[in-house]
């Protein structure tokens, strides 16, 4: 476990540390994920000894979003006062994303007809 | 009541305190969550929300103090992203046979979130802050947080756009794609990932496995692209 959080987090660094270095636009813990996925394709073994570690994390994401969500009490000023015009706008605003990613999705698996699974 | 008053002035400015706090919170919600059989509505950071903010105003805890104890569960989501190259990983053969659909989907979904908040925003007169601090909601966290300051928006403001954006997915997404009787998991969970990033990734992992890695690839993806395509479309539409 001590090995895999060592790892993940030092991803992480080397990703921060090559997208602030390069002043790069890309998050730094997505740069830390791709060069994870290198690695694991230099050493396969690697993914066998992350999953007991990663399958906690990713079972328990949710938990992860609490710190932030809490954060509503220390914006109620703004948020009461729009908060109809505010949870329209974010559920149309959802609501038509995913269906843009569905639709285009089934739409270009249908066209491309490679697999019907 | 004295002795009561000072340990209780340690307890409530204590790290451990919250900390503590927001795990319970979560473990009672999630188990509320497990006992309604994972019903959409009860979601788990909801849940825990719910229990907690009470918990602060009848406590007089501002969220800087309740922060400095949950902190160090927020600062896990950094590594989480780092780990979705498990599932990835994994799911290696099936998200190869699915490259272009992958692709234009996130194009179309990440596009459509930012264009549809700023445009919706926009149209019923909500304060240029607020429409700058909504722009990056369908990114997870730390990304959209570092988004929201570079275009000039308030970051605070922005963490909580986009949990309830990740809330409100992860509870449309399941009744949504059953009523258009989309069976495709793979479509399912991807969308559910870009539209609602993390949140909507664990939504994903309740309900498929396979669901739940294209929700991880569609949030690692959209975190790249929301990062790149927001301060663009910002300059353009506001």
């Amino acid at each position: 476990m001590l090995f895999s959080l060592a790892l993940l987090l030092g991803c992480q660094l080397v990703g921060e540390i090559v997208t602030r270095g390069a002043g790069l636009p890309v998050p730094g813990p997505v740069a830390g994920l791709a060069l994870l996925l290198a690695l694991f394709a230099v050493r396969p073994q690697l993914v066998a000894a992350l999953r007991p570690t990663t399958s906690v994390i990713l079972a328990n994401l949710s938990l992860l979003f609490v710190p932030a969500g809490v954060g509503v009490i220390g914006n109620l000023d703004v948020i009461a006062q729009d908060w109809a015009a505010l949870s329209a706008v974010l559920l149309v605003s959802t609501l038509l994303s995913m269906l843009a990613a569905v639709g285009t999705f089934l739409a270009v698996r249908g066209l491309t007809g490679r697999d019907s699974a | 009541m004295t002795e009561f008053a000072t340990l209780w002035s340690y307890l409530s400015a204590s790290p451990l305190t919250w900390l503590t706090a927001t795990l319970v919170a979560y473990l009672v919600g999630s188990r509320i969550s497990r006992a309604l059989g994972h019903a959409p509505v009860a979601n788990p950071v909801l849940l825990s929300v719910c229990l907690i903010a009470p918990a602060l105003a009848l406590t007089g805890t501002d969220y800087a103090t309740y922060f400095e104890g949950a902190q160090f569960i927020h600062f896990l989501l950094g590594p989480a992203t780092v780990a979705l190259a498990v599932p990835l990983i994994d799911n290696r053969k099936i998200i190869r046979r699915s490259v272009l659909p992958i692709v234009l989907a996130l194009i179309a979904g990440s596009v459509v979130a930012v264009i549809s908040v700023i445009g919706l925003a926009q149209a019923l007169g909500l304060p240029p802050l607020v429409v700058l601090s909504l722009a990056p909601k369908s990114t997870t966290a730390p990304v959209a947080l570092g988004v929201s300051e570079a275009v000039g928006g308030i970051p605070t403001l922005t963490a909580v756009f986009v949990i309830v954006t990740g809330i409100l997915g992860a509870i449309i997404v399941t009744p949504m794609m059953n009523l258009l009787r989309i069976t495709d998991w793979r479509a399912r969970g991807f969308a559910a990932g870009v539209a609602a990033h993390g949140i909507g990734t664990a939504r994903a992992f309740q309900v498929n496995q396979t669901a739940g890695a294209f929700a991880g690839i569609g949030m690692a993806l959209n975190a790249l692209l929301t990062s790149l395509i927001v301060p663009v479309l910002v300059r353009a539409l506001i």
